[in-house]
């Protein structure tokens, strides 16, 4: 822990993520403009700001659903120009979305499944004449999907469809449909929106297990009390530009946040 | 895992059953001709038929793309081999090399459909695709001048007939007592592709491939940041359905020894995705029962009509060809109304089509 709120500690390891300088438009309107920073191997960073700051926009950029207008990504040292999701998805960025994108119609064991593809190989010469290699490929996806699940905290809903789980458990979900990808980091898209307090608390202690396990986060969040809980540092963004960086304990106080989240300071803006 | 698995109960009925089917198909025929010899030509158009719904159930059930110019497979996969076996041009490869290359053709133009689509999804999807089965069919029509290749409106005759192993197909022949018609014999080798392609439908469906259609189906952007390639897995889907299509041409330009233009129109597209629709989407066994009824009901309807009148009014009073048509849009209104995911639906259609508070 830093006592000095001003620093911005710069990430020890080498970076995972760097992003440069990012900007978006969508016609007159500028979602993002350059917009910096990197995140730590192992780190869990936190994007924080008001409706309509730019986060969403930010997680599609790198995720390559958008394409940026201006500025670099970098992830693992690769550049990530023109990258489509799916490859993006195979470097090793995993997503969740901020309106749950399950595939309603299908198990929650089959949404983990799919989840798989992406590090298995079975092509249609392999799935017609299903031989030994595929069947046990199959197998080992499914026996991985299960194990998701446990991990998840949902193993005895794997037969149920997605639509009928509940928020907090669709929401594990999506989290262990993208852990199934391999990722190296994955960026959660508002993961506690919806959930009560109690499943706050235990997605706080999965998304902690998930960062032991090696795996670098990137958490769009609304919750000030998560946020602050778990993240190691926090980006906040307002109309599309960086307005501060750093420690949680340190933007809780500045003041340019504060103002963002609640207009002209008044005496009594400390929440 | 997935829809077949339901089917799969103790492997002793499982197998009892087969042979039980495997039995009944094989004898069939015989029974068919001791009714009449056309039931049994209407059963091999109906195994014609099932093959290639089963085609467009990759495209349409699995992939959720809507094809609406299906048939046009089905028009390369025929042309190609009349092509490569007829006096057209003297040309008389055997059926064996000939098949593969017609599903290959059918392939490559299920890709050149699939690539310019591959943005559209739905109702533009539809019109794309009606629009390509039109010009694959007009095509037909016009390649006659300056280059003589379809010979134009005027079809192609004298096909060559499947012969392998000193069996020929065009002609009868008498085996173990048992008189084979050639319509008999088509039977077989029709039945024997059948099952090819219900096995490669089923175990696409549970594999890596299929569950990759199905993301796809349920929401595209979910898949692409699951990491599918959607542009690959929507060219395989078209590609494969095409193959099948082109199969099941091949087989009618051999069986009918004459193909025009005029059997690859707009109807026969929407007769097969009716059947695709009718039997249950995504579901094999659903399209084959759909496939079956959609060509068996018409054909008992075109027997039963004008009998039927004569007994109730003495006489003939409407044209049995509309009375027909109408019964059969009837049947296909009332099924829709009350078996909207189709007669044996698949597992997901089903949840798609009732409101979550009616599923347990």
């Amino acid at each position: 822990m830093s006592t000095e709120p001003s620093a911005v500690p710069a990430p020890a390891a080498a970076p995972i993520l760097e992003v440069e300088r990012i900007g978006k438009r969508f016609g007159g309107l500028t979602a993002l403009s350059d917009v910096s920073f990197s995140i730590a191997r192992g780190e869990i960073y936190g994007l924080i700001g008001p409706n309509g700051a730019g986060k969403t926009t930010l997680f599609n950029v790198l995720t390559g659903i958008y394409r940026q207008d201006e500025g670099r990504v970098r992830f693992e040292g690769g550049a990530l120009a023109a990258q489509t999701p799916d490859r993006i998805a195979k470097l090793g960025i995993a997503r969740t979305f901020q309106n749950i994108r399950l595939f309603a119609n299908l198990s929650a064991l089959e949404n983990v499944m799919i989840g798989r593809h992406v590090r298995t190989r079975a092509g249609v010469v392999g799935a017609i004449l299903r031989g030994p290699g595929t069947r046990a490929e199959e197998a080992a996806i499914e026996r991985r999907a299960r194990e998701l699940l446990a991990y998840v905290g949902i193993a005895s809903r794997g037969n149920l469809l997605a639509r009928h789980l509940s928020y907090g458990d669709q929401r594990r979900l999506e989290i262990a449909r993208a852990l199934a990808t391999d990722p190296r980091l994955l960026a959660l898209d508002e993961p506690a929106a919806g959930m009560n307090a109690t499943e706050k608390l235990e997605l706080r202690r999965l998304l902690e297990s998930i960062r032991s396990d090696g795996v670098t986060l990137l958490v769009i969040e609304h919750d000030v009390k998560l946020v602050m809980g778990l993240c190691d540092r926090v980006l906040v963004l307002d109309y599309g530009r960086k307005i501060a960086e750093g420690e949680p304990k340190a933007i809780q106080k500045d003041p340019r946040v504060i103002e963002a989240y609640l207009g002209k300071p008044h005496e009594k803006a400390q929440a | 895992m997935g829809t077949i698995g339901a089917l799969r109960s103790s492997p002793k009925a499982k197998w009892a059953g087969v042979a039980l089917v495997v039995m009944s198909l094989l004898v069939l025929p015989f029974a068919l001709a001791y009714v009449g010899t056309a039931w049994v030509r209407i059963t091999n158009f109906a195994i014609l038929f099932t093959m290639l719904a089963l085609g467009l159930n990759i495209v349409v059930g699995f992939a959720g793309l809507l094809d609406l110019g299906y048939i046009a497979f089905y028009a390369v996969g025929a042309y190609t081999y009349a092509l490569l076996a007829s006096p057209q041009f003297d040309i008389h490869w055997p059926w064996w090399a000939i098949l593969p290359i017609g599903a290959a053709i059918a392939c490559l133009f299920g890709i050149l459909l699939g690539t310019p689509t591959l943005k559209l999804r739905g109702d533009y999807l539809a019109i794309v695709t009606l629009g390509f089965g039109e010009i694959i069919r007009i095509f037909l029509n016009n390649l006659s001048d300056p280059f003589n290749l379809t010979n134009g409106p005027k079809g192609i005759w004298s096909i060559d007939s499947v012969h392998f192993m000193g069996i020929h197909f065009g002609v009868p022949s008498r085996f173990a007592g048992l008189d084979f018609s050639g319509t008999i014999k088509y039977y077989y080798f029709l039945l024997a592709i059948l099952a090819l392609v219900i096995v490669v439908n089923l175990r696409l469906q549970d594999s890596r491939i299929g569950r990759a259609w199905e993301a796809i189906r349920e929401d595209e952007l979910a898949a692409r940041s699951m990491g599918i390639n959607t542009r690959n897995m929507k060219l395989l889907a078209f590609a494969m359905g095409a193959s099948f299509g082109g199969v099941a041409g091949g087989m009618f330009s051999a069986m009918q020894n004459f193909i025009s233009p005029e059997s690859f129109v707009l109807t026969q597209s929407v007769m097969v995705l009716s059947m695709v629709v009718l039997g249950g989407m995504g579901n094999v066994w659903g399209v084959i029962l759909g496939a079956m009824l959609l060509t068996f009901v018409p054909e008992l309807l075109r027997y039963s009509v004008a009998p039927v009148q004569s007994w109730l009014f003495g006489r003939s009073i409407v044209d049995p060809e509309v009375i027909r048509m109408l019964l059969f849009g009837l049947t296909m209104v009332v099924m829709m109304l009350f078996r909207p995911a189709g007669l044996l639906p698949s597992a997901v259609r089903k949840r798609e089509l009732v409101a979550p508070e009616d599923v347990d």
